[in-house]
C-alpha cells in the first residue's frame, strides 16, 4: 500500500520501510531552528539544572528576528544569553539578527531541503513543506529534549490532500488560496495532521507563493503543509546548497483522510476579519471598512513577489492621509533585491514607513503597534484580539495587494480595481 | 497517578495562545508574565486561580504560537488540568512535555460551569463534575505520553536518561 508525504519522511527517518498514520515512532530530525525561544528555553536549562548541551552543533540554526534590533532591555538581556547560549555550546550556525525573518531565510540560506524532517520553536515552521520536506513547530521543552539528543516521537499524521485546479485571477495570490480554506473549512479542520497541496494551479505558482500555503497550513491546525517538489523546487534548493538530498514523493496508491477539489479561476481576494482567521469573507463584501494600517511584511507575505506587487499598485499613489503603511521586507536578500529593483524608492514616494526585516509589527512585539479601536490590514497570517497591540483593535488579514490598495484608499479595497 | 480535584475555570472555543500569554508581556521577565495568564481571557483568572484546579474548555484550545509560556504559565499557577473539546497539537505536546495533564472529551463545555467543582482521574479518563453530580468519560492518553506525566514531564525524564 502506498504512502503519503508525511508517511514516507516519518519512514525515512526512524529507520522503517513502512509507517502508517496513527503509529508512533521516534525520529531523527536533519535539522533545528531557534529564536528567541532559546532565551525561555535557557531560562528552564537553568531553573531545571539541565544541562546545556546541544547533540550536533552544526544542525541548529540559531537566529533572533522576534525583537530585531532590540527594542528593550529585556529583550537585549535576551540577546545576550541566546549569543552566550551560542558560544558555550559550539553552535555552528548563529545568524543572530542580521539575516531577516526565520521562515524566510531557513530556505534562503539553504537550510531545507525536500525528504528533510525539520523542527522550529515556532508554529509557522510548517513553512517549509513548501519545499518537500516535513517540518514542523514544537515548544522549549521538547526542544530542549531534541538538542540533547537530536531524536522526537511522532504520531504519525493522517492526511488531507487539497487539490487546486485552473489559474488565478491577476492580483489574486496563494494568501486568497489559504484564507479561503481557512474560511471554507475552519481553522482546526485539519488538526494533528498533515496536509498536502497538489493541482495545476500550485504547480504554477512561483516557490514564493507556495510558501504561503505551507506558512498558513498551521492557520486551519495542521502539523505538516506539504507541496510535492518539482524542477522548481530542485532548482531553487540546488541554488542555495551544496548538500545532498533525497526528494520524497507521494505515492499514487496513497491512502488520503479527505480530498478536497478546489478551482482556482473565479477565486476573488479574500479578507480574514477579527478575530480569526476563519472569519472570512470576499473582498467586496467588506469593503469600505475604514483603516487606521496598513502592514506588509512577515513570514507570510514579506517576500519579493509580494513587494512587487505592492509596489505596482502603489506606484504613482500616496498612501491616505488617514493611514499609515508599515513595510517590511522579510530578509536582508529581499530588502536588498526590492533596493535595486526600486521598489523602495516608490515606497518612499508613497509615503509608506519601511522597516528593518523583523516580526516585530507582526505579533505586536515592537514596531508599529495599534492604539484603543484602531483597525489594521495586514499582510500577516493571524489576527488574534490584541496581537497586534491594544485588547480593542482589529485586525484585517488579506493579500499584499488587497492592503495596498486599501492603503492607498483608506478603507479595504479590492486590489482589482485600483 | 493522582486524581486531580479543584475549581473548574470554564472557556469557549479557539483560546489562542495570545489569550493566554499575551504578547506584549512576552518580553518581561517570566515571574511578571505569570500575572497575565488568560488575563484578555478572564481578567481574574490570574490572581484567583488555585492549585489542582481545572479548566474545562471548547474546540482548538491554544490554537496560535507554539509559545510554551501558555501551558508553563498555567502549570506554574497552579492549574492541574485541561479538559477541552480538542486542542491544538503544538499546545497539547507542550502540556504533555511539561508534565500538564490534557484531555479531550466530547461535549464537556456545555456540561460545565465557571466556579463548579470537578474531580479527574487520568488512569481511568473519568471526569466528575461534583457540582451536578454527572460523570464523563475523557480520552485516554498513550501509555507513552501517561509516562512522561508519570515522570513529571520531559525534562525530568532527561535527568533520568530515560527519554
Ligand atoms: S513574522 Fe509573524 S508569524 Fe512569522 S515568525 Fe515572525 S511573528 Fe511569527
Amino acid at each position: 500500500m502506498g504512502m503519503t508525504m508525511a508517511e514516507k519522511i516519518l519512514a525515512r527517518h526512524s529507520g522503517k520501510e513502512e509507517v502508517r498514520a496513527g503509529e508512533f515512532v521516534t525520529a531523527d530530525v536533519d535539522r533545528v531552528m531557534v529564536h528567541e525561544m532559546l532565551a525561555f528555553m535557557i531560562e528552564i536549562y537553568e531553573r531545571h539544572n539541565i544541562p546545556k548541551k546541544v547533540w550536533d552543533p552544526d544542525r541548529v540554526v540559531m537566529l533572533m528576528d522576534h525583537y530585531v534590533p532590540a527594542p528593550t532591555v529585556d529583550a537585549a538581556e535576551m540577546h545576550r544569553k541566546m549569543r552566550e547560549f551560542a558560544r558555550e555550546t559550539g553552535l555552528k550556525i548563529n545568524l543572530d539578527g542580521k539575516e531577516g525573518i526565520c521562515h524566510q531565510i531557513m530556505p534562503e540560506l539553504g537550510y531545507v531541503k525536500p525528504g528533510d524532517l525539520i523542527l522550529g520553536t515556532d508554529s509557522h515552521t510548517t513553512t517549509y513543506g513548501a519545499f518537500g520536506a516535513a517540518s514542523t513547530g514544537i515548544g522549549a521543552t521538547e526542544m530542549i529534549a531534541v538538542f540533547a539528543t537530536g531524536k522526537l516521537w511522532f504520531r504519525v499524521p493522517e492526511t488531507i490532500k487539497f487539490e487546486i485546479e485552473g489559474s488565478l485571477q491577476e492580483r489574486v495570490g496563494s494568501k486568497d488560496v489559504i484564507l479561503d480554506i481557512a474560511g471554507t473549512f475552519g481553522s482546526d479542520v485539519a488538526q494533528y495532521r498533515s496536509v498536502e497541496f497538489h493541482g495545476s494551479a500550485v504547480e504554477e505558482m512561483s516557490i514564493s507563493s507556495r510558501m504561503v500555503l505551507s506558512n498558513m497550513s498551521v492557520e486551519i491546525g495542521a502539523k505538516f503543509g506539504i507541496i510535492p517538489p518539482d524542477k522548481k523546487t530542485i532548482e531553487f534548493v540546488e541554488s542555495v546548497t551544496d548538500e545532498p538530498f533525497t526528494p520524497v514523493y507521494p505515492d499514487d496508491d496513497a491512502i488520503y483522510e479527505a480530498i478536497h477539489e478546489l478551482s482556482a479561476d473565479e477565486l476573488e481576494p479574500k479578507v480574514a476579519l477579527p478575530h480569526s482567521v476563519d472569519n472570512v469573507k470576499s473582498v467586496g463584501e467588506v469593503s469600505g471598512i475604514k483603516i487606521d494600517q496598513g502592514f506588509i511584511g512577515s513570514c507570510t507575505n514579506g517576500r519579493l513577489e509580494d513587494l512587487e506587487i505592492a509596489a505596482e499598485i502603489l506606484e504613482g499613489n500616496e498612501v491616505h492621509r488617514d493611514v499609515r503603511l508599515i513595510i517590511s521586507p522579510a530578509s536582508r536578500r529581499v530588502y536588498r533585491s526590492a533596493l535595486e529593483k526600486g521598489l523602495i524608492d516608490i515606497f518612499l514616494d508613497a509615503k509608506a514607513i519601511v522597516c528593518n526585516p523583523t516580526c516585530g509589527p507582526c505579533w505586536g512585539g515592537h514596531l508599529g503597534l495599534l492604539g484603543k479601536g484602531e483597525r489594521c490590514i495586514s499582510s500577516s497570517n493571524r489576527n488574534f484580539k490584541g496581537r497586534m497591540g491594544h485588547e480593542e483593535s482589529e485586525i484585517y488579514l488579506a493579500s499584499p495587494a488587497t492592503v495596498a490598495a486599501s492603503c492607498i484608499r483608506g478603507e479595504i479595497t479590492d486590489p482589482r480595481y485600483v | 497517578m493522582k486524581v486531580i480535584r479543584g475549581r473548574v475555570w470554564k472557556f469557549g472555543d479557539n483560546i489562542d495562545t495570545d489569550l493566554i500569554a499575551p504578547g506584549k508581556y512576552l518580553g518581561l521577565p517570566y515571574e511578571k508574565l505569570l500575572e497575565h495568564i488568560l488575563e484578555p481571557a478572564n481578567p481574574e483568572f490570574p490572581s484567583k486561580v488555585k492549585e489542582g484546579d481545572i479548566i474545562i474548555a471548547g474546540k482548538n484550545f491554544g490554537c496560535g504560537s507554539s509559545r510554551e509560556q501558555a501551558p508553563r504559565g498555567l502549570k506554574d499557577l497552579g492549574v492541574g488540568a485541561i479538559v477541552a473539546e480538542s486542542f491544538a497539537r503544538i499546545f497539547f505536546r507542550n502540556c504533555i512535555g511539561i508534565g500538564l495533564p490534557a484531555v479531550t472529551c466530547s461535549g464537556v463545555a456545555g456540561n460545565f460551569q465557571d466556579g463548579d467543582e470537578a474531580e479527574l482521574d487520568l488512569r481511568t479518563g473519568i471526569l466528575k463534575n461534583l457540582t451536578t453530580g454527572k460523570s464523563f468519560q475523557t480520552s485516554k492518553l498513550p501509555d507513552m505520553m501517561l509516562e512522561i506525566l508519570e515522570t513529571g514531564g520531559i525534562l525530568e525524564m532527561l535527568k533520568k536518561g530515560t527519554f
